[in-house]
């Protein structure tokens, strides 16, 4: 049931979007005019293509994010069993935190951590 | 407590049983029930949140805020919504067609996705697995595409800057939400929604009361982290308007704009209503052991808590966005990756020891 209901969810939620759309159609004006294609730049006509090459600073952060998230990711289960298991739990999951942090002082003192 | 489960349970019956029908269609009428429910509760709080948010800001700015349309300006939201679907959606000619028609809708999937999950009243939820939580940071990780592809898909200068502002904003205050979690997951000791608000039953319970200082720096962190992944100020620094223009919707008109909007204001209602489900109880009364106290504030519905404490939170960061000036993308990623992040850590080895000791509420 919970499955079906996710799928309902997925559904509702595109059944939202495809219907505003076909209203607007059918509902709005239609017309076209070759400076209304144009992206709006603050009245500058548009030089070149936008898709630039970006700061890397950016990609810095999304590879950070992605060590990062990922090991969130093992933590989930962990924090389930904690109450049944005590203490043992910070000693076994000890190591992996430690690990974790000496990851994010490294970035840290790599400079990783500065918008560049 | 009242338990909404008996309502859904009569109506399955009365289905199965009463009018005889098979497992298929009962099953598509709930389902249809369902879908048509969620698309009601969306919009109605989407244009409560947009309303509330003009009256707050009108308020924090010592104006009087919208006033002409209506009584008191309430049909002035009818009216915007009217106004968008009436407007004809275009496309820019050299804009990426694909990835600009299905950008909103990746954003409107995170956001009901997540919507989706929040308890209302006891058994009155519509998504309820055991992996809950975990599931929810994982929808609302859709958004980003979406945004991205928004603002990559327009091919318009500002609509690139803001796409990538926002792309590593939101992934890195995700960190900070996961962390938070996670923290209270621990106290808690389940991922499942209804699990965790059933926790939090009884005399002191709520989670900043039974985990107290942990529990506490939690939500504060889960607070300014979800009010940076859902794009607000003092984080609007995608849609930075005297800059940006609007951002990654600056090329998208009528409803195709409608949906960013739609999809801001319900982020914030989430935000609001997980940090009120996960942290202040959900639908938990208050409850202090004396007899006489709990059972008035038990006679009190879930669902008058569940809205009293979210739109608490909802106004509180409307307070945030209104007072606070827009940071730089540089202070963003120095408040997240040097601050958050590490308190976050360390309060989840605090949490950890906490529970392990057995320090908290019982």
């Amino acid at each position: 049931m919970n499955f079906t209901l996710l799928i309902t969810v997925l559904v509702t939620a595109i059944t939202l979007v495809v219907a505003a759309y076909v209203m607007a159609k059918l509902l709005g004006p239609r017309s076209y005019a070759k400076v209304k294609g144009e992206p709006y730049e603050s009245g500058i006509p548009t030089r070149g293509s936008s898709w630039l090459p970006v700061s890397v600073g950016f990609y810095l952060f999304a590879i950070l994010f992605l060590m990062f998230d990922v090991e969130t990711v093992f933590l989930y289960p962990w924090a389930v069993v904690v109450k049944e298991f005590g203490a043992m739990a910070l000693l076994s999951i000890g190591f992996f935190l430690v690990v974790l942090v000496l990851g994010l002082a490294y970035a840290w003192r790599k400079g990783d951590l500065e918008w560049k | 407590m009242f338990d909404f489960s008996i309502f859904t349970t009569w109506f399955d019956a009365l289905l199965r049983d009463t009018l005889g029908l098979g497992d298929f269609w009962s099953i598509l009428i709930e389902c249809v029930l369902v879908g048509a429910g969620i698309l009601a509760g969306y919009a109605l709080i989407a244009m409560l949140m947009i309303m509330m948010e003009r009256w707050v800001c009108a308020y924090f700015q010592c104006r009087l805020g919208p006033t002409r349309v209506g009584f008191h300006g309430t049909l002035q939201i009818f009216a915007d919504v009217l106004k968008m679907l009436v407007k004809e959606i275009f496309f820019v000619d050299r804009a990426d067609k694909l990835l600009y028609a299905v950008a909103p809708l990746l954003v409107i999937i995170a956001s009901v996705g997540t919507f989706s999950f929040l308890p209302w009243n006891n058994g009155a939820h519509v998504l309820d697995f055991n992996v809950g939580i975990f599931l929810v940071t994982a929808i609302s990780s859709i958004g980003v595409v979406g945004i991205f592809l928004a603002g990559w898909g327009s091919n318009n200068k500002y609509s690139v800057v803001s796409a990538m502002r926002a792309a590593v904003q939101m992934i890195s205050y995700e960190m900070s939400l996961c962390l938070c979690l996670i923290t209270a997951v621990i106290l808690t000791g389940t991922m499942q929604m209804s699990g965790i608000v059933e926790a939090q039953t009884g005399a002191f319970k709520w989670l900043i009361f039974q985990g107290h200082i942990p529990a506490i720096i939690a939500f504060v962190v889960f607070l300014i982290a979800g009010n940076a992944e859902a794009n607000r100020g003092p984080f609007d620094m995608a849609e930075a308007e005297s800059e940006l223009t609007a951002g990654h919707h600056t090329e998208y008109s009528g409803m195709g704009f409608g949906f960013f909007y739609l999809a801001e204001f319900l982020n914030l209602f989430i935000i609001a209503g997980l940090a009120s489900a996960v942290f202040l109880g959900g639908w938990a009364p208050i409850n202090i052991g004396v007899d006489a106290f709990d059972t008035v504030m038990n006679y009190i519905p879930g669902i008058v808590w569940f809205f009293g404490k979210t739109l608490l939170v909802v106004w509180l960061l409307m307070w945030v966005k209104w007072t606070f000036p827009r940071l730089r993308i540089d202070q963003i990623l120095k408040l997240e990756w040097k601050y958050l992040m590490p308190l976050g850590l360390i309060n989840l080895v605090l949490m950890t020891i906490v529970v392990a000791l057995g320090l908290y509420i019982k």
